[in-house]
């Protein structure tokens, strides 16, 4: 049974530009937030089947709704994140209590080093080993990942991302539990496009057009053989579809005017 | 300018994720050059690998970009020791663990500061002055108690030779010895240097040292020449050489055999001995010139043209000359104090003086060695004059081409 940590929207808006997506101008409505959100995880808790763990938001910390972001649980273990911008790090005690109040062994780097939790750290679901993959560049620090290594005892393969619209490793590469992976190559540099290569064998590699991946085709949660995405992106639904996958897409362009859709808004905690 | 250089490590997953090649590939590509050290790769794939980049461009600021852009991708500059320094315990004795120098330029980290070594030869301490901040090399006779030397290899760090902008025979550095090669464009290449030190913008200083073979076999007028014309600024020789040359000047023999006629001339023996004596009477090579005794010839001309001059004095020597210095260390003291400045070293017919003028030049100085055995460029090298260029020929003939090739009517 796979465990997502959510957060309720209450508190989502637009209040500040740290990507290329966030406009102060193109503001949140509310309710309509609310419904996707709720549709989202009316999706996840019914028909994917997933636990859902909700966390209580902050007043004046929007982008809490994004859990992806709190950090990066592997076992009983839990590092929380360091973000880039001081706007979200404010959001860093919420998190970090919350882990240790859960009873996880809350492990810190160096305030020095960005982390931006499971939204750069991203392993195949449900392979116990294997490599992780860790997006660099533009928010979490290459280092972080020689640390976190360490920690987990695992390869972890840094990846340079190069286009700032796909600010997170979850943004553009999302991988499957059967050992696909949904991904836009172009967010990558040509030395990470070769790694990928090697690493993920020419059939297993699910390619995702330039339109889909500005709809964050990829930003896409996969337990078992569902995968939930969001809504607009026919074309790798029936990717996965071919592959024996099992769709649901899901509107969430809401979260889209903060650069976030459906695997922005979980953190699995298994 | 030596090249300036950093070493940067890199730790993690770094083989397969293409991270190394990324920063080596960017190292080059932006300009620089890097030496990969100690890499040590993880065993298991979980195990992460480790790699020292030693990162040389040829600017600070060159450096500071390419060190900006690897630094993204996790390669950061190590954290380094200032050297360690130990005092020596008595004048002339050295710490047990003394560092000791190669010919290549040097530079020790103090306060956190990497200091150029003044001075650089090899085989010689390093002493440095925390407070300047300084650094100097220091022959083992020339230490004094208390002086804080150098210890272990911490802090230190030797620089590569840079290549140099001209694309001449000394652009190769390395030693190259062979009597089955056409020397035109050897000795062509050196006139290019020689006149560029006497006339171009950098001036420099030419430095020529020298055995009596020069004027035995016939290259006393070439030399003479090159000296008078201002292409010569500093001699090493020997007793034999000066007295030879001036044996000459009075009696045109050399060692009794006629220059001219090419023949032994009878008592031709003594003639080397009456000169030394003469010029002992007189007091000084210098006074028997401005008197007028001694006219022509390469002591003449070097005093004419205030050429520094260190002669220095062997078991064997006949008198010797006065101003030859007897006391080894310090003709060796007077050679390196010569040293300063000289921008091209000719090393000529001469072995053991040879081998000692390569021990004190640093490996900055472009450097021939001619002689006729070719054991002498290859004992030069081996030594570790590396970048001397070894021409296997005559010293006259040496002398003549090069002086024609600058211009020598005769």
């Amino acid at each position: 049974m796979s465990r997502l940590l959510v957060c309720p929207p209450d508190y989502f808006s637009v209040a500040y530009e740290i990507n290329p997506w966030m406009r102060l101008s193109n503001r949140v409505n509310p309710e309509r937030a609310r419904a996707q959100w709720s549709g989202l995880m009316k999706v996840l808790e019914e028909d994917v089947g997933a636990v859902l763990v909700r966390m209580k938001p902050a007043p004046g910390l929007p982008d809490m709704v994004f859990t992806a972001n709190a950090g990066t649980v592997c076992g009983r273990r839990a590092v929380p994140s360091r973000f880039r911008h001081p706007e979200r790090q404010r959001e860093e005690p919420y998190f970090e209590a919350w882990f240790r109040k859960q009873g996880y062994e809350v492990q810190k780097l160096d305030d020095d080093l960005y982390f931006e939790g499971a939204g750069d750290l991203l392993g195949f679901p449900d392979s116990v080993q294997g490599a992780w993959f860790g997006g660099y560049r533009q928010r979490s620090d290459i280092r972080a990942y020689v640390r976190l290594g360490e920690l987990f005892s695992r390869e972890i393969i840094p990846l340079e991302l190069v286009d700032s619209r796909f600010y997170h490793l979850d943004t553009c590469f999302c991988p499957l539990s059967g050992g696909e992976l949904l991904y836009y190559p172009t967010a990558f540099d040509s030395y990470a496009k070769t790694v990928i290569a090697e690493r993920v064998g020419e059939p297993f590699r699910l390619v995702v057009t330039e339109t889909e991946a500005l709809r964050f085709a990829c930003n896409a949660v996969c337990v078992g053989k569902h995968v939930v995405l969001p809504a607009g992106c026919p074309r790798a639904m029936t990717l996965l579809e071919t592959r024996g996958y099992q769709p649901h897409p899901v509107p969430l362009d809401e979260f889209m005017k903060a650069g976030g859709s459906a695997k922005c808004l979980t953190l699995a905690l298994e | 300018m030596a090249t300036i250089q950093e070493t940067v490590v890199l730790h993690g997953h770094i083989i397969d994720s293409l991270i190394l090649a990324k920063v080596l590939d960017t190292i080059l590509m932006m300009g620089g050059t890097f030496d990969l050290q100690d890499v040590r790769i993880g065993v298991t794939r979980d195990e992460p690998s480790r790699a020292r980049i030693v990162v040389r461009a040829a600017s600070t600021e060159l450096l500071a970009e390419i060190l900006e852009a690897i630094q993204p991708h996790g390669a950061s500059v190590e954290r380094e020791r200032d050297c360690s320094v130990e005092l020596a315990p008595a004048d002339g004795i050295l710490p047990d663990q003394f560092y000791a120098t190669t010919h290549l330029p040097t530079q020790v980290r103090l306060n956190g500061q990497w200091v150029e070594v003044e001075g650089i030869e090899m085989d010689v301490a390093i002493v440095a002055n925390r407070s300047r901040p300084s650094a100097k090399a220091v022959p083992m006779h020339d230490v004094k108690q208390g002086d804080a030397v150098v210890v272990g290899r911490d802090g230190v760090r030797v620089l590569p030779l840079e290549r140099p902008k001209e694309q001449d025979v000394f652009g190769f550095m390395e030693a190259q010895v062979s009597a089955e090669r056409p020397h035109g464009h050897i000795i062509a290449d050196i006139a290019r240097r020689m006149r560029a030190l006497r006339d171009g913008q950098g001036r420099g200083k030419v430095l020529l040292s020298g055995g009596p073979a020069i004027i035995h076999a016939g290259g006393r007028e070439a030399l003479a020449w090159l000296i008078e014309e201002g292409f010569v600024h500093v001699l090493f020789a020997g007793n034999a050489l000066a007295a030879h040359d001036m044996e000459a000047a009075l009696y045109g023999t050399s060692l009794g055999y006629g220059l001219t006629a090419g023949r032994s001339v009878p008592h031709g023996h003594e003639h080397h001995l009456r000169t030394i004596n003469r010029i002992r009477a007189i007091g000084s090579i210098e006074q028997t010139v401005s008197t007028g005794v001694i006219q022509d010839g390469i002591m003449a001309a070097c005093v004419r043209r205030h050429v520094s001059v260190v002669l220095t004095g062997s078991i064997r020597d006949d008198g010797p000359l006065p101003g030859v210095i007897t006391d080894t260390l310090a003709a060796q003291s007077a050679m390196r104090a010569a040293l300063p400045g000289v921008g091209l070293a000719l090393l000529v017919a001469s072995t053991l003086l040879s081998i000692a003028t390569g021990n004190l030049l640093p490996a900055t100085v472009p450097t021939v060695c001619v002689d006729v055995n070719p054991s002498v460029p290859t004992k030069l090298a081996d030594r570790g004059s590396f970048q001397a260029v070894g021409l296997v020929m005559d010293a006259a003939s040496f002398l003549r081409e090069l002086a024609r090739e600058l211009g020598y009517k005769a």
